[in-house]
């Protein structure tokens, strides 16, 4: 039990003779490895069921091998091709070899949506020569310009070259508006042909307004919270709660029923004479749509941290500024305020990053100038197939945020944040 | 006239739920300089005083004057009075040179005025070179100090201070009275002063105003207080104190007879009981009593406890049917004779017991 002290330099021993150090992390084993036990179901499920598959997805966005995979004589061809001078009688003769095997192995639908996406009406272009390319016969640039014309065109080949790099930018580039070319260079799409990056840009306005909008309605409900006495502010957290505990879904059909044009809110206004019955406004499938219910469904998130920090602030702060001469703006906004802003802090990223990614909502009441990023990828994911685009959507969005968080913690600082 | 009654409580009184009187019709002068104390359990109102003093409560009727002038309806911000908080209220997000800044940068002092003032403010505190601190890393004593500059960094002729000392431990809080009592002799300001521990109040104090149940009990200098308390509350708060229940028999002078349950009649200083047939308590303080001799006023007493303090022994004694009867004997004579079950006698002196109220 007692260690040896005879000599401060020499390692301590316990009584048998064992370095104390040993013993210790021996008798601390037993418990270390039970606590970690009891973490190792969640452990697993996160891995297995979170982080894994997000990892597994995000690398769809750069690396995409349909065409790699099937095209097997035409790939290193193409890879060798500079992109720029007319393509040889190899280059026609692999295609067709291909195209002959994918018609036999039924894989030929895959290749054709993977280029209709480089190129649009590609599909009808190698389903059709599929079909004739078994009877087709040398010298195969002839013969196969005479099935379709577009295959004399570079363009065709040029997008080819583009879809046989398997590990490539160029969803991502298309996440972002531009074209990765055959030469391998970055350019921008024209002007008509751009809208990711003004949806991203929209995406963090509404976000953005979301929480300032939450920050000014919801300050002074936690302030209140915070310093009524304990049987009303009771009630009043709950009322805070109360659609905390409701479906979301609910929530924003609710909000439907109050702004759509015969909705109640219309209504009121009419009764008031703000607005005639003929010209109603127009408050739900658009941008003040989301913004309305996204700032009160996101509301709760952002009292309960800045209530839990207020929580915590002594009021003879303030009766000590007050006793030294302060008037209660300046105690308020000098000694109250500052005292508050890790809560501030914690509610606004908490309020920011639910916002960013948020999807039901916008998706029922967002109409056209309100949908956000997330109602995007999920077109991507269900609609449309692509999914590597919407991979690529969903890590520039991951990149985004993780960029935000990091300006965060540089001005304002993680470790001032309070979540209760 | 001012100077006399500087701070002045004309029948306040204040409830808070419009039922329960937390202050009951409070009168209290006090004179420019002084050093006043109001001690009292927790819910006797003292805090309350002072908080009506300091403009955080309204009192619900009376009239609260500082230097002459009514300040019933003065914001705090605007009575210019210091107050030192329980828990300091140091600002945690501002340097200790913020801090003391705080209150001369909301009176529009210049730039090198407040620089000047701080820098005195700290040098009184022996803080000086800590001033780029914050408060959390101070220790408790240091923030103490600090808070106490801060309340005396805008001149304040009247400083308030509730319960400053609460937090520290025993040893650094005694430091701090002797500091905050030659501070206030030094400064010569108003400070009135509350505080649930008696020994702090007879400390530093000129006057103390002992509460209870929203009343100032007795209002008296320390010496006075343990010397000569009014009524049974005060003995008993005040330092330690034997009580013996009885009943007053006869009342001659200043002289009152009074008999105990056991049938002894015992003779006392007649200070605050009724007339012959009413109930009293008897208050001796345990250092004034005698073991082992008769003297004017003699009882059985039989030894219960003995302890050893040091410079003196504590003796438990059964007096009158009081199992917890104390008397301090002094480490002086040979006590090697008291054993625990020893019968013997007790006795004081007429003079050195007070009839008081009856004790409820």
């Amino acid at each position: 039990m007692l260690a040896s002290q005879n000599n401060n330099n020499q390692k301590m021993l316990t009584t048998d003779g064992i370095p104390l150090k040993k013993k210790l992390s021996k008798a601390l084993f037993r418990s270390r490895l039970r606590a970690f036990g009891l973490v190792t179901p969640l452990l697993l499920l996160i891995s297995i069921g979170f982080v894994f598959p997000i990892i597994v997805f995000l690398t769809r966005g750069v690396y995409n091998d349909t065409f790699e995979k099937y095209m097997v004589n035409l790939t290193p061809i193409l890879a060798e091709w500079d992109g720029k001078s007319e393509p040889t009688e190899d280059m026609y003769e692999a295609l067709v070899l291909d195209l002959v095997w994918l018609k036999e192995t039924k894989n030929i639908g895959k290749v054709a949506s993977r280029m209709n996406r480089e190129l649009s009406g590609s599909r009808s272009l190698f389903t059709s020569s599929a079909r004739k390319a078994k009877k087709l016969e040398a010298p195969f640039k002839e013969s196969l310009t005479k099935v379709k014309k577009k295959w004399a065109k570079l363009e065709t080949w040029r997008a080819m070259k583009v879809t046989s790099q398997s590990l490539s930018p160029v969803f991502l580039a298309s996440a972002l508006d531009m074209k990765y070319t055959a030469e391998g260079t970055i350019v921008q799409k024209s002007p008509e042909r751009r809208i990711h990056v003004k949806l991203f840009i929209r995406t963090l306005e509404i976000s953005l307004v979301v929480v300032i909008a939450g920050l000014i309605l919801g300050y002074p409900v936690a302030f209140l919270l915070a310093n009524l006495p304990i049987r009303i502010s009771n009630l009043l957290l709950i009322l805070v709660l109360l659609p905390f505990w409701t479906s979301l879904l609910v929530r924003t059909t609710a909000w439907i029923a109050m702004l759509q044009g015969q909705g109640v809110l219309n209504d009121l206004f009419v009764v008031f004479g703000i607005a005639t019955d003929e010209d109603r406004f127009t408050l739900i499938y658009n941008k003040a749509g989301t913004l309305i219910s996204m700032t009160h469904i996101l509301l709760p998130f952002m009292i309960l941290p800045i209530y839990s920090v207020m929580k915590t602030i002594p009021p003879s702060y303030v009766r000590a500024a007050k006793s030294m001469g302060a008037t209660n703006w300046t105690a308020f906004w000098r000694i109250y305020f500052p005292q508050t802003i890790p809560g501030i802090g914690a509610g606004a990223i908490l309020v920011f990053i639910l916002a960013i990614s948020f999807y039901i909502t916008p998706a029922l009441v967002g109409g056209q100038d309100g949908t956000m990023i997330s109602n995007f990828i999920d077109y991507h994911m269900r609609k449309s197939l692509n999914w590597s685009l919407a991979a690529a959507m969903g890590g520039v969005l991951l990149v985004i945020i993780l960029f935000l968080y990091w300006i965060y913690d540089r001005v304002v600082g993680i470790d001032n944040m309070k979540l209760g | 006239m001012t100077n006399k009654s500087f701070v002045k409580f004309e029948n306040v009184q204040k409830s808070y739920d419009g039922e329960v009187l937390v202050v009951k019709d409070l009168n209290l002068e006090i004179p420019k300089g002084e050093f006043l104390t109001m001690l009292g359990p927790s819910g006797s109102g003292k805090t309350t005083c002072l908080m009506m003093l300091a403009g955080f409560e309204t009192a619900t009727h009376g009239i609260i004057s500082l230097d002459g002038n009514p300040i019933n309806n003065i914001p705090p911000h605007k009575r210019g009075i210091g107050m030192v908080f329980q828990n300091y209220a140091l600002f945690p997000h501002m340097t200790v040179y913020e801090n003391l800044s705080f209150p001369l940068e909301v009176r529009k002092l210049s730039k090198t005025v407040r620089e000047e003032k701080i820098k005195l403010a700290l040098d009184m505190v022996q803080m000086r070179e800590f001033g780029n601190r914050r408060p959390a890393q101070l220790s408790g004593g240091q923030q103490q100090r600090i808070a106490l500059a801060r309340s005396l960094v805008f001149e304040p002729d009247l400083v308030l201070m509730d319960e400053p000392l609460g937090a520290l431990d025993k040893q650094l809080r005694e430091h701090m009275q002797y500091e905050i009592k030659h501070l206030h002799e030094r400064l010569g300001v108003t400070v009135v002063y509350v505080t649930h521990d008696q020994s702090e109040a007879l400390t530093m104090s000129d006057r103390v105003a002992v509460f209870n149940d929203g009343v100032i009990q007795q209002l008296a200098s320390p010496p006075d207080l343990y010397e000569q308390p009014e009524n049974a509350f005060v003995a008993q708060f005040i330092g330690e104190n034997n009580k013996i229940m009885a009943e007053v028999v006869d009342v001659k002078g200043s002289v009152v007879t009074a008999k105990t349950s056991k049938g002894n009649l015992l003779k006392s200083k007649k200070v605050n009981c009724d007339e012959v047939g009413s109930k009293t308590t008897l208050s001796i303080r345990p250092e004034r009593i005698k073991v082992g001799s008769k003297g004017e006023n003699t009882s059985e007493a039989k030894v219960l406890e003995l302890i050893y303090i040091g410079d003196h022994i504590r003796c438990r004694m059964l007096v009158e049917g009081d199992e917890n009867f104390i008397v301090k004997i002094p480490n002086a004579k040979k006590i090697s004779d008291l054993k625990i079950g020893l019968k013997t006698q007790v006795s004081w002196s007429t003079g050195d017991c007070r009839a008081l109220d009856r004790l409820v």
